[in-house]
């Protein structure tokens, strides 16, 4: 895992593994049983600088490429999905402003994440998923204002965010043009939030219905220009979808480690579990998959600190590193075999938090699409 | 303040593991880690630097590769840090490191509290804190488990064997530092970062004037005759009985059958 | 080769608290003895603090031939600048061929401080003391890298000769009262200003019973597996029925169930008792290193596993909550039927 970082990767990689071997993996399982966002880690993490990995150093973050910042959250992950989903959040939220917004939006967002504060991308909603467009919370422009009404769900830090990006339309008869995106702060009266889901997995982070009644937000918290909405959320995906996959990495790693000091223990037939070639192919099988999808994840975090976005590669690179998750940690609990399949043990947890990797961010089969669109394009 | 911490690279001795067939320590592969006193002793000395402002400075006498924990030191609070290392300090028993130590500090100016810890687990001996102090003919105390500064005046917390022990003193002062009520803080990821861009300045014999009769195994009175790994304890007797009750009752026969009660 | 033909004789320091000898100090007039009676000369006990007299009588019952006393407002309390002027300024005058001290909180805060003075090397934390006659040169013999090497040190080219040692690691000789010695007294005065830390106030520390750890015969420590800090209590049972003290690992200290002061272990204190029971303590080496000199370990936890089954004489597998007042109550009964 130590081929090609400079030796300042390598150094922020084993501080970040030791801070999240300390205080986040212990508690992992007692707060997915609870389904609990973990505060006194989310505090600690920030007192450590990791919810401000990539933030420019003069808005007071510490700077890293996308390259170090998906060797991290990788690490992160590796602790708990969840609480690397949390993390990574706050950083899908700002991406419209940074793609299309004004020096004063960006600067907002950056002063709310250094301190610690966190922030939603809300575009989902019950009737618009993998179809997007299909969204229905509306903006009405009165006067000097937009007035946002409208339900928005699976929302990641939904009940705990300072900032909301929110996606709704102010041209119904436009499409996918009619879609605009906007900032809404938390104090502002009519946003109420609905229930908490009950998840299958990344149980450790907050994910909740956003509720928009009549919020009235002043007009300069429109991102760029009205109906270039969906085109920053497709533009955010582009450049998020494979930096967050990389958690993915850290599930499958994390399923690897266990299932390797398992089958060293573990005694049957009068010798340990490793000494069995079914085994052992099974362990080879796991590391390659997941050495290739680290691969295509890190090549898309490179390409991006080039300038270059390719959606074709970050689909690709999401699309296995998902499919990958969800394998080894199915292959982790049948090396577990009946201690597996436990909720004391720790493997059953992984498969549960790898799942949404097939889901989320565009699920794996309109990543397919994304790619064979690239494909046939051409 | 202008406050000094004295540091040691040491290796894990936690991780250290004997090869059974020639009764050795295995070293190669040990990981090389801050003496856990010295990250406390650092901790409390940044503390002090908190509250009362001022500088911390680390400093280690130790081979090149002493300049990680160095690095180290720099990303948890200290502002400046220096090794001192050249090849004829090699072989120097506590003595010759303390007088070589004084020397460097000297030769770095004036200061008011000098913080070392209570002794590195290598070496185990607690010696060169008081050494230190000695050469500087200044105050010491042992086993500092608070400190508090007002002007010139330290006020600290010694424990020793079983009590507590209010001191009193004035700077300058050396304190040894056992274990504290808090933990070492973690770096942060922008720590971390600067301490990789600051410099660490090499001090050597050439920066410092040593009666070279007092350095190196020339300097050093006490001599290693011999080492060896000591005798393992044999295998003990394992009790399980059907219940903790007959467990206890088998513990206290096999006891008194042994005379050990 | 050096010949030291000036400096003679062993010196025993017994460190003294409000006038009472520290055992260790009278412990180390055994291997003092034998050391003197190896190189035919004498055995003299060095006392600084108050009841001199009194403690000298003893020093010279317990084996020693003279002894030295020093007494003075100064040195009513131990301060690092007040004995240690006073410990040079007698081997100045005197020039013993070896000192020993114990290795007692205050012991390895004077030791260093006095070698240091004098030029000349210290050995710390000795387990084995041997004398090579010919040349007058002590082998000390020490644990280092956490107790994981032993080395063996000597002092050929200075003098005199110094070395610490731990309570515990020696016995007191029997006590004969039909001994005699000289005791002579040093005044040695100090300027007030010489002495450059004040004591302020002494803390004893949280727990009723004072027996101090690092000289207790018998520690029962506690660990994580008594689950909540209430339970020391059982600990504490255990303890009292074998008139030992209460010990700690590090989880149950960071957990704030007990003071530091109980904790043993690598950043705690090293012990040596006849009789270590370890109870709920998984054995983490840092906590091994702090008790792996005891002479005899029991140890008691659920789970088989447990990584202090490797260093326990004793191993038993089990609730200690079935077995710990099992073991006390049978204890008891014991102590009844003597």
């Amino acid at each position: 895992m130590n081929y090609l970082m400079t030796d300042e990767q390598k150094e922020l990689q084993a501080m970040v593994r030791e801070f999240v071997a300390k205080e986040l993996t212990p508690v992992s399982m007692e707060y997915d049983k609870k389904g609990e966002f973990p505060s006194a880690v989310w505090k600690k993490a920030v007192e450590m600088g990791l919810h401000i990995l990539s933030v420019p150093e003069e808005h007071g973050g510490s700077g890293l490429n996308t390259e170090t910042y998906v060797i991290l959250n990788e690490e992160i992950a590796r602790g708990d999905a969840g609480f690397a989903v949390s993390l990574g959040a706050c950083h899908l939220a700002t991406w419209p402003a940074l793609l299309g917004g004004t020096k004063e939006q960006i600067h907002l967002y950056y002063d709310t994440l250094v301190t610690g504060k966190m922030m939603a991308f809300c575009l989902t909603e019950p009737e618009a998923g993998s179809d997007a467009s299909a969204c229905r919370t509306t903006a009405k422009k009165v006067g000097d204002e937009y007035i946002i009404d409208g339900a928005k769900c699976f929302i990641t830090n939904g009940g705990l965010a300072e900032l909301y990006t929110v996606f709704a339309v102010t041209d119904k008869e436009a499409g996918t043009r009619g879609i605009s995106a906007f900032i809404v702060e938390r104090n502002r009266p009519g946003i109420s939030i609905g229930k908490e889901e009950d998840k299958m997995g990344i149980r450790l982070s907050n994910t909740t219905e956003v509720i928009f009644q009549n919020v009235k937000i002043p007009a300069a918290n429109l991102i760029g220009k009205e109906g270039q909405g969906y085109k920053l959320a497709l533009m955010t995906l582009d450049r998020t979808r494979a930096i967050g996959s990389s958690s993915a990495i850290g599930i499958a790693q994390a399923a690897i480690d266990l299932s390797l000091a398992y089958a060293k223990e573990r005694v049957t037939f009068g010798k340990p579990l490793s000494k069995n070639q079914a085994i052992q192919f099974m362990l080879a099988d796991m590391e390659i998959q997941t050495q290739a999808a680290r691969l295509l994840v890190r090549n898309s975090a490179r390409l991006m600190d080039q300038g270059i976005i390719n959606g074709r590669m970050s689909a690709a690179a999401k699309t296995f590193a998902g499919d990958n998750a969800v394998k080894v940690a199915l292959d982790a609990i049948q090396i577990f075999g009946g201690y597996g399949y436990s909720r004391e043990y720790p493997v059953e947890k992984l498969l549960r938090d790898a799942k949404i990797y097939q889901i989320f961010e565009g699920t794996n089969q309109i990543q397919r699409m994304i790619v064979s669109g690239h494909l046939l394009r051409v | 303040m202008n406050i000094l911490v004295c540091v040691k690279q040491v290796p894990d001795t936690t991780e250290i593991k004997i090869d059974p067939h020639s009764n050795t320590l295995i070293r190669t592969g040990v990981p090389s880690i801050l003496n856990p006193f010295d990250a406390y002793a650092l901790e409390m000395a940044v503390r002090l630097k908190e509250k009362n402002g001022g500088t911390v400075t680390a400093i280690s006498m130790g081979p090149e590769q002493a300049k990680n924990v160095l690095k180290e030191c720099l990303s948890v609070g200290a502002d400046q840090a220096f090794l001192v290392s050249d090849r004829i300090f090699g072989g120097s028993d506590t003595l010759a490191t303390s007088y070589i130590l004084s020397a460097a500090i000297c030769k770095l100016g004036e200061f008011d509290v000098i913080f070392c810890g209570k002794q590195a687990i290598d070496g185990d001996t607690a010696q060169v804190g008081p050494e230190l102090a000695e050469h500087l003919d200044i105050a010491q105390v042992t086993y500092v488990a608070e400190v508090e500064a007002t002007d010139r005046i330290l006020t600290v917390l010694r424990e020793i064997d079983e009590r507590y022990e209010k001191i009193e003193t004035q700077i300058p002062t050396l304190l040894t530092v056992n274990k504290t009520a808090f933990e070492p803080r973690y770096p942060t990821v922008k720590s971390k970062l600067t301490a990789n861009r600051t410099t660490i300045n090499t001090i050597t014999s050439a920066d410092l004037d040593l009666d070279l009769t007092r350095i190196g195994l020339k300097g050093s009175p006490t001599k290693v005759k011999k080492t060896f790994v000591p005798v393992q304890r044999k295998k003990g007797l394992r009790i399980m009985e059907n219940s903790g009750r007959q467990s206890a009752i088998r513990l206290v026969e096999v006891l008194l059958d042994a005379k050990i009660i | 080769m050096h010949t030291f033909e000036s400096y003679k004789h062993i010196w025993i320091f017994i460190e003294c608290q409000a006038g009472t000898p520290k055992k260790v100090g009278l412990e180390l007039l055994s291997p003092g003895r034998e050391l003197a009676n190896k190189c035919g000369e004498k055995l003299i006990a060095v006392i600084i603090g108050e009841n001199t007299q009194q403690i000298a009588k003893d020093a010279i019952s317990y084996g020693a031939d003279e002894a030295i006393a020093v007494t003075g407002k100064a040195y009513h309390s131990y301060s690092t600048d007040a004995y240690s002027h006073a410990l040079t300024t007698l081997v100045e005058k005197y020039k013993p061929s070896v000192l020993l001290l114990g290795a007692t909180g205050n012991g390895r805060d004077l030791a260093p401080r006095i070698a240091c003075r004098l030029k000349t090397g210290l050995t710390a934390d000795c387990t084995a003391l041997a004398m090579d006659e010919e040349s007058g040169n002590v082998a000390w013999t020490r644990p280092a890298f956490g107790g994981n090497l032993m080395a063996t040190i000597s002092c050929p080219d200075c003098r005199p000769q110094i070395g610490t040692v731990r309570p515990g690691v020696f016995r007191c000789a029997e006590y004969d009262r039909s001994r005699t010695g000289t005791v002579i007294e040093e005044d040695i005065p100090i300027e007030p200003y010489f002495i450059r830390t004040k004591v302020l106030e002494i803390i004893q520390s949280m727990s009723k019973e004072e027996v101090n750890l690092e000289e207790a015969k018998v520690i029962v420590s506690g660990g994580r597996g008594l689950g909540d800090p209430k339970n020391f209590v059982i600990i504490q049972q255990l303890a009292d029925v074998f008139g030992g003290a209460v010990g700690s690992s590090r989880a149950a200290v960071d957990a704030g169930w007990i003071s530091h002061a109980h904790q043993v272990g690598q950043t705690g204190k090293t012990v040596q008792p006849q009789l270590y029971i370890a109870c709920g303590i998984s054995g983490a080496i840092q906590h091994v290193a702090g008790m792996s000199s005891a002479d005899t370990i029991i140890a008691i936890n659920k789970d088989p596993d447990a990584p202090i089954f490797k260093v326990a004489d004793y191993g038993v597998v089990g609730d200690l909550f079935e077995i710990i007042p099992v073991f006390v109550e049978e204890i008891r009964r014991l102590h009844e039927t003597l």
